[in-house]
């Protein structure tokens, strides 16, 4: 495993670009733009402010600028760098902005939802679409990137609108039998959208394409509902984390509730493999008792997070770190708030808020609880391999985890001073890994499949 | 309790009896002032009659005192004591025959009275432990009757409590209800006020919006606008298209397509999926009715013919259906006939395995069944066989260890004396039967030699007594003819020496030495020879070789024929163990042919 010099970034915006090419990241206002393999700088652009928000379009060409402060988005285009492009939402203000799937149109919402704007970059049209909704994931594109489903909200009630990308037509509008809707996400055959409520009642509706209601499901009433929701790869199950640390997965024949995996504070199946970070002792020769163990105390976080660690499988009966939840708090930290299928839809990560410091892999084909990983600090953000089935998890230390079938290390990100990693973000052909810090990123080249065979098949290293 | 009862207080008896008599006296003259005294000492105290009845009847008053007890009897009703007065001036005359019976009547009286008391005071005895343990019973009782009162009272204010408590709990339990129905009312109520007012804000908030976005977008905001060098193509190359009715019918056909080829293509995979569960279907029946053929012709044997036909019938079906044009048939008519088939199948299966357990039971409580004793000579058989082979796989674990401890001698010394002492506890053993077995033989060989020496003591005396014969002869010969050749009957001699000992003579010497020599062997080197197996891979062939080797050794001399039957190796394999002591027993009987054949 191999490190790439340290490099500057703001705000955590570093993107791949979807060919794999380029690797994209912002630094206060400038955009720059590097080849992946050598990490040359390949083009640096200017904005006009701190930039917000950066994302790739989906053939690589453009990239999108977002400045919300100002109201204003810039696009840059890799072909012809003079190329320049500029969108001002004027009074009207900016909330998000994002790419069209066929990379040729963007789309702007305006503050207060009061409409979304779809600038097209090939033609002087400009389309508003009124009425979007201010929730969670109003929007959502096929990932064939021919329809959008966005959330509106008029006359007190929700709607649905599915619009065909090509042209921006409404193909179907719809009411949903919602309270208030919170969130709409396409499976990935593009045939099914899931539609859930917001946390106040636990229900998630699907609809067909054509919008017709295809199932209604509802785990329970009264207390806090629906947390997250994941599409399996294979568009076979829709994973629903919700508020009182279940995730339900429903399949998709009947729609019905095929299983739900509980995430219990005490681990007692002996087929669970439990990975627990622990710190490592400084070598013996060195002698332990060199470290003051007032520093330790003073400073335990940081100390923690500049030591080595490794992980050691425990033995089973075994019961996880809890945090009790503030009950007179709004959004209390419980329940399953992180969900993540592996692109072979064999696995499935997901992780319970009030346990902040385990990730639980679950084992799709078995139906049934796989690994628990035990990080000594809470995860703050975990992502599959794009190619293989294969976990990589920040804690917001110095240390990026990996995980695999075969087993799972916990590396160190070499250089001076600290490092801590807040988010990360998978090459598209899983060779290499962005760790994002707050002021600086760096790459982590992994081996080729053939040695990460080898590496893994230790079960505990470290390196 | 008669126990109790028979004893009896000497001091209270004598009480009681002086209270009793006290009474009648009392009745009978309470006037008299003896009485009391005489009443109260008269049968205890029998031996003072004289002294009572000298102090009641002095000489002055005896006059007095018959009258007295003359007036005392006659109010009791006895006779008078006097004679009739003939007339009244006549005195009184004491009548003694009167007194006489009066005496004995009394006497009787007194007897019968005492009896009387007696058995009154015994009864009374009696009825006064009766009372006594009666007194004690009641009072037992009373303490429980209290005690199961007081228990029952206690009961019953328990369970007064309790009730309280349950009446209470139901209270509470009301309330709460009342209380949770309140509270749902009121979350309920609250829930329609909010969102009624989160309608109305939601309302208002939508005002605004249409407010600001009019404010906002018809001000002809210059700032709103999309600044761009060139307009760049589309990805696809194409240009846009005008949006018309077709391109919305086209794109309606589109999200049909979509949607028919989504569900074309979870048709195929459910048909894939039903057509492998359909393979797995036939299959697993294929199987039952192959599992289940052999069996058919059983239970009909047992007259079983429901099953058998059953079975007929399921196997012409089968017969039909595993025909390949069966899947192209529309899935109901199919399943139907699959999933009958396989009920059937099932039930035949199950019963089946049911028969079986049955008939397991049956075995397992009867014991052994005809066919066991059938087939025991196959078992004997097949227990020889594994047996010859356990002892084989012996051996060679016997000289595995011994490699192994070869090999241990090498590097370790501790483990392997340890070994070591293990392995001659073994060794011991082994050559313990080696010996017996050598002694055996020595034994046999002793009887043999025996018998040789007397066969050559006979044949020498033989000699002699034909040497004898001979010199008789020759000389007789000798005298005879006096002219004979002397070379001549000198080689004649000689041969006729040597040709008659070689048969015979030589014979017993030969063996002699022969028979000398395996003894000598086995007793001299019996360790040697087992020493020799221990490190050679001894395999069995080898050993028996060895024994029969020395056995074949003396018996080589009488060598018989070898008959061609006895060559053969498996034979000489399998009882080449079993076989050692008959050859010993019967030398020349069968070594000529091992050895041959070895």
């Amino acid at each position: 495993m191999n490190f790439s010099e340290v490099f500057k970034l703001s705000s955590l915006l570093c993107k791949f670009s979807p060919d794999g090419k380029y690797l994209a990241s912002c630094v206060q206002y400038r955009l720059v733009v590097r080849d992946v393999s050598t990490l040359q700088i390949l083009q640096l652009y200017t904005c006009l402010d701190q930039v917000q928000h950066m994302e790739w379009s989906a053939d690589s060409l453009f990239i999108l600028c977002a400045m919300y402060k100002r109201g204003l988005v810039q696009v840059w285009s890799l072909e012809q760098p003079e190329w320049h492009c500029k969108i001002d939402e004027g009074s009207a203000g900016l909330v998000a902005s994002c790419w069209s799937p066929d990379g040729r149109h963007i789309l702007n919402t305006t503050e207060f939802h009061l409409r979304v704007t779809v600038w097209s970059l090939c033609t002087k049209s400009v389309s508003y679409i009124k009425y979007p909704k201010a929730c969670q994931q109003g929007m959502a594109f096929t990932r064939d990137g021919r329809y959008m489903a966005l959330a509106e909200r008029r006359d007190c009630k929700d709607f649905v609108s599915i619009f065909v990308c090509s042209d921006w037509q409404l193909l179907r509008h719809f009411d949903t039998d919602t309270q208030d809707l919170a969130g709409v996400e396409w499976a990935p055959n593009g045939c099914v959208l899931a539609v859930w409520d917001s946390c106040l009642e636990y229900k998630v509706l699907l609809y067909s394409l054509d919008g017709r209601l295809l199932s209604v499901y509802s785990a329970y009433e009264w207390s806090l509902g629906i947390k997250s929701v994941a599409w399996s790869p294979s568009s076979q199950f829709l994973a629903i984390g919700s508020y009182d640390g279940k995730v339900r997965l429903l399949n998709h024949v009947t729609w019905k509730m095929t299983t739900e995996f509980g995430h219990p504070a005490a681990i007692s199946n002996p087929k669970t493999v439990v990975y627990r970070e622990v710190e490592k002792s400084p070598p013996p020769g060195l002698g332990h008792l060199s470290l003051p163990p007032s520093r330790a105390g003073a400073r335990p976080l940081t100390n923690a997070a500049a030591s080595e660690s490794k992980y050691e499988v425990a033995s089973v009966p075994i019961s996880l770190q809890t945090l009790k939840p503030a009950a007179d708090r709004a959004n209390p930290r419980m329940g399953v708030g992180m969900l993540a299928f592996s692109p072979d839809s064999y696995f499935l990560a997901t992780r319970n808020d009030n346990i902040p410091n385990a990730v639980w892999v679950w084992d799709i084909q078995k139906l049934r609880l796989f690994v628990v990983l035990e990080q000594l600090c809470p995860v703050r953000s975990f992502q599959w391999d794009p190619q293989q089935p294969r976990l990589a998890i920040c804690t917001g230390g110095n240390k990026v985890y990996l995980w695999s079938p075969a087993g799972c290390v916990s590396v160190q990100v070499p250089g001076e001073g600290d490092f801590p990693v807040l988010a990360l973000c998978w090459h598209s052909s899983g060779d290499s890994l962005a760790l994002l810090g707050k002021d600086h990123f760096c790459l982590c080249f992994l081996e080729t499949s053939k040695d990460v065979g080898a590496a893994f098949g230790r079960r505990d290293s470290c390196t | 309790m008669g126990d109790w009862m028979t004893v009896t207080d000497p001091g209270l008896s004598a009480e009681s009896q002086n209270i009793s008599l006290y009474t009648s006296e009392t009745k009978m003259s309470p006037s008299s002032l003896y009485s009391q005294q005489v009443l109260c000492s008269s049968i205890p105290l029998s031996k003072n009659v004289h002294s009572f009845f000298s102090a009641f009847c002095t000489e002055e008053n005896i006059e007095q005192s018959i009258s007295y007890l003359d007036q005392e009897l006659t109010t009791f009703g006895f006779p008078s004591l006097y004679e009739e007065p003939k007339s009244k001036e006549a005195k009184k005359e004491l009548n003694i025959v009167a007194v006489l019976n009066c005496m004995n009547e009394l006497l009787v009286l007194q007897r019968k009275n005492l009896l009387a008391q007696e058995n009154v005071e015994t009864q009374n005895l009696k009825l006064g432990s009766d009372m006594d343990h009666l007194q004690s019973c009641y009072a037992k009782l009373k303490e429980q009757l209290e005690a199961s009162r007081r228990e029952i009272i206690g009961l019953q204010e328990r369970d007064r409590q309790l009730q309280c408590k349950n009446r209470n709990l139901h209270q509470l339990l009301k309330n709460e209800k009342d209380e949770v129905q309140k509270l749902q009312n009121i979350i309920a109520s609250r829930a329609t006020q909010y969102n009624h007012d989160m309608k109305r804000k939601e309302r208002e908030y939508n005002k605004l919006k249409e407010r600001l976005h009019q404010l906002v977008m018809n001000k002809k905001d210059k700032k709103i606008a999309m600044d761009v060098l060139n307009y760049v193509g589309r990805a696809d190359g194409k240009r846009g298209s005008w949006r018309t009715g077709k391109t919305e019918a086209r794109n309606e056909d589109e999200m049909y397509k979509i949607l028919l080829n989504d569900y074309e293509y979870r048709q195929k995979q459910i048909l894939m999926e039903n057509a492998e569960l359909k393979k797995v279907l036939q299959q697993m029946k294929k199987e039952m009715i192959s599992l289940l053929s052999p069996q058919k012709k059983t239970p009909r044997e047992r007259a079983d013919e429901s099953t058998g036909a059953v079975i007929s019938d399921v196997e012409e079906d089968g017969g039909e259906l595993s025909r390949e044009s069966m899947w192209d048939l529309s899935c109901e008519t199919v399943r139907e006939q699959l999933t009958n088939s396989i009920r059937k199948q099932w039930r035949i299966l199950k019963s089946h395995v049911e028969k079986l357990d049955n008939q397991v039971s049956k075995v397992n409580l009867e014991g052994f069944n005809d066919e066991d004793v059938i087939s025991r000579q196959d078992h004997e058989q097949e227990t020889e066989k594994l047996e010859l082979e356990i002892q084989q796989c012996k051996e060679m674990i016997k000289t595995q260890q011994q490699l192994l401890q070869q090999l241990a001698t090498a590097c370790d010394d501790d483990t392997t004396s340890l070994l070591r002492d293990c392995y001659l506890l073994e060794e011991k053993e082994r050559l313990k039967e080696e010996w017996s077995l050598f002694k055996e033989q020595k034994k046999n060989f002793e009887r043999e030699r025996r018998s040789f020496t007397e066969a050559a003591i006979r044949l020498g005396l033989e000699r002699k007594a034909f040497e004898e014969e001979r010199a008789s002869w020759l000389k007789q010969q000798f005298l005879n003819m006096t002219t004979f050749d002397h070379p001549n009957s000198e080689n004649v001699k000689l041969f006729s020496a040597f040709s008659g000992s070689s048969d015979q003579d030589n014979l017993p010497v030969h063996s002699k030495q022969r028979q000398k020599k395996p003894p000598s062997t086995s007793n001299g080197s019996p360790v040697c020879t087992s020493k020799m197996t221990k490190s050679l891979p001894a395999s069995p062939t080898l050993d028996s070789c060895q024994t029969r080797s020395c056995v074949s050794e003396h018996s080589s001399v009488s060598v018989l024929t070898v008959t061609p039957e006895e060559m053969k190796p498996d034979q000489v394999g399998r009882e080449c163990t079993s076989q050692t002591w008959s050859v010993v027993s019967r030398p020349g009987a069968q070594p000529g042919c091992s050895v041959d054949a070895l």
